[in-house]
């Protein structure tokens, strides 16, 4: 089965959108995701049909509300093979889920502990770290990448020792686009009897992640850039390391028993889910799974990897520009810079084009810096973008290359 | 060169019909805007965006405020040309009697100008009628 790609775009109402009279062409999907139409149905149907708050209503609309938030939960543990649906965290996006996580182990870090993190890190899996390092004591490392953008694997090897506690790192970076090979960047960290977390913000909408393949003790990701809605996200854990947790946020939903003096957790997973839900958000985001699931796969992936290669085969051959990240294996991101231009002024230029791109440093100073530049332009793609619109984007880059020499 | 007045901007800019001129003019500008001494792009005068940045230094000159701007990138640098072309050397009181959103709204730019980009010119607007507000 070969993707349809007009009728793949038809199920997405913004992308027949124009900017300044010129069709939209949205390459800023690392940074978020449009929504199909199954997404905006499911939102406003949870809100026309069933709004209620979940779990401790007392009637029949509290109780469909439950069931749908409940089985939302099921469809992410199914989709990412999660031992138990206990395991499946609702948080408001990545950067909660690894804060739950940061949180918990700065808590349990000592002086002389050591945590590793890379040299790709977005500032949600860096700045976590720090942070926990900075209260708890430990040693924040960070593994070097090579100049392509590509994880340095011996350097890695040597970083992970019997005191590193906890080694967390990006699936796929959302600066350079580069895969990293969790699977087997897991195995190092295991056997030294270190905890790892995924950051899965920009792997999870590129196909098949299966948390117990990975090995990991956690993965991070975000609904809207999985064609759902934004403020909803999960944090998977194994069950017996989420078990006892430290709790994340106090307040009702998470506690089993409460008097003025002391109180006791509930469960999993309400134990780290204080407070009313994003109900609809989770609602919105098992419907992107199911409508991403009944894709085929393989066709997808083909499709991405078309995409990306005839970006940088285009970006190769254009004078002037350089690609930033030449990982071998990358997906989804094409970032670079004009030669003796402003990221930001090629940003202008294509927008007025109605070409969506993203600038600058992508949430990821440190890395920029390690790159030696201010910034990027960086074209991100999703399933739904045509190679008509890499070409569009290739000639709006002239059009701004002339303008601005 | 002497930059031109925000009169002139406003009727230079609405003599072209198409946006291609239009950036055109403002990537002139934006050339042709002073350069700041590199000493005086100090980290205390820095408006960091996470697109671009932008240094603001200011002196106060008798009744007049005096401006010395520059942004990495050119489109901005020409952007501050045209905030410039309405603050630069004038005294509090008209800084803060002139309409920067109706002016970037009349040069069909102010999307430019909106708190939701990251190039740092809101952040200098605010610079320079916070300062204005204490000589005023």
């Amino acid at each position: 089965m070969s993707l349809d790609l007009a009728a793949l775009r038809a199920q997405f109402p913004i992308l027949s959108r124009q900017i300044d009279g010129k069709p939209l062409v949205y390459l800023d999907n690392a940074a978020t995701t449009q929504k199909p139409q199954a997404v905006i149905d499911a939102l406003v149907s949870f809100y026309t049909e069933c709004n209620a708050n979940v779990h401790r209503g007392a009637h029949a609309l509290a109780d469909e509300a439950t069931r749908r938030y409940e089985h939302a939960r099921d469809t992410v543990a199914n989709f990412i093979h999660a031992n138990d649906r206990q395991e499946v965290i609702w948080t408001s996006g990545t950067t909660e889920a690894i804060n739950i996580v940061a949180n918990g182990m700065a808590q349990q870090l000592k002086a002389g502990d050591q945590v590793l993190v890379t040299e790709m890190e977005h500032h949600a899996n860096l700045v976590t770290w720090q942070q926990a390092c900075l209260r708890s004591g430990a040693e924040l490392h960070i593994a070097p990448i090579y100049d392509n953008g590509e994880l340095d694997l011996n350097a890695f090897a040597t970083l992970v020792n019997e005191k590193t506690r906890f080694v967390s790192l990006p699936h796929v970076s959302n600066a350079l686009g580069t895969v990293n090979p969790i699977k087997e960047l897991t195995r190092m960290a295991k056997a030294v009897g270190a905890l790892v977390l995924i950051d899965g913000a920009q792997g999870i909408a590129h196909g098949q992640v299966d948390v117990q393949d990975i090995g990991c003790d956690f993965y991070a990701f975000s609904g809207h850039k999985l064609f759902g809605p934004t403020g909803i996200g999960v944090l998977w854990g194994r069950q017996a390391l989420l078990e006892n947790w430290p709790v994340w946020q106090t307040g009702g939903e998470m506690i089993a028993k409460v008097t003025y003096e002391c109180s006791t957790w509930g469960s999993l997973p309400n134990r780290l889910e204080a407070g009313t839900p994003n109900i609809a958000g989770a609602i919105g985001m098992a419907a992107a799974i199911n409508w991403f699931m009944q894709l085929d796969v393989n066709a997808v992936q083909a499709h991405e990897q078309a995409l990306i290669r005839s970006a940088t085969e285009q970006a190769e051959a254009f004078a002037g520009l350089t690609i930033i990240g030449n990982a071998s294996n990358k997906i989804g991101v094409l970032s670079f810079v004009l030669d003796g231009s402003h990221p930001a002024d090629v940003g202008f230029i294509l927008d007025r084009q109605g070409i969506a791109i993203r600038t600058g440093d992508h949430c990821a100073q440190p890395l920029m810096r390690r790159l030696g530049v201010p910034g990027t332009a960086r074209a991100s793609f999703s399933i739904y973008n045509s190679l008509d619109e890499v070409d569009a984007l290739f000639s709006a880059l002239k059009k701004a290359q002339s303008m601005l020499a | 060169m002497s930059l031109p007045s925000s009169e002139e901007i406003i009727d230079d800019l609405a003599f072209f019909d198409d946006w291609e001129q239009r950036y055109q003019y403002i990537i002139d500008l934006g050339k042709s805007l002073p350069a700041m001494q590199d000493e005086d792009k100090t980290e205390d005068r820095l408006v960091r965006g996470c697109q671009s940045s932008v240094w603001l230094k200011s002196q106060i000159q008798g009744e007049h405020l005096h401006f010395e701007v520059e942004s990495d990138a050119i489109i901005v640098n020409g952007l501050l040309a045209l905030v410039m072309a309405a603050y630069q050397d004038k005294t509090a009181k008209n800084i803060l009697a002139f309409d920067i959103d109706g002016y970037f709204q009349a040069l069909d730019l102010e999307r430019h100008i909106s708190p939701t980009r990251g190039n740092g010119l809101r952040a200098i607007v605010a610079k320079i009628r916070h300062l204005a507000e204490q000589q005023s």
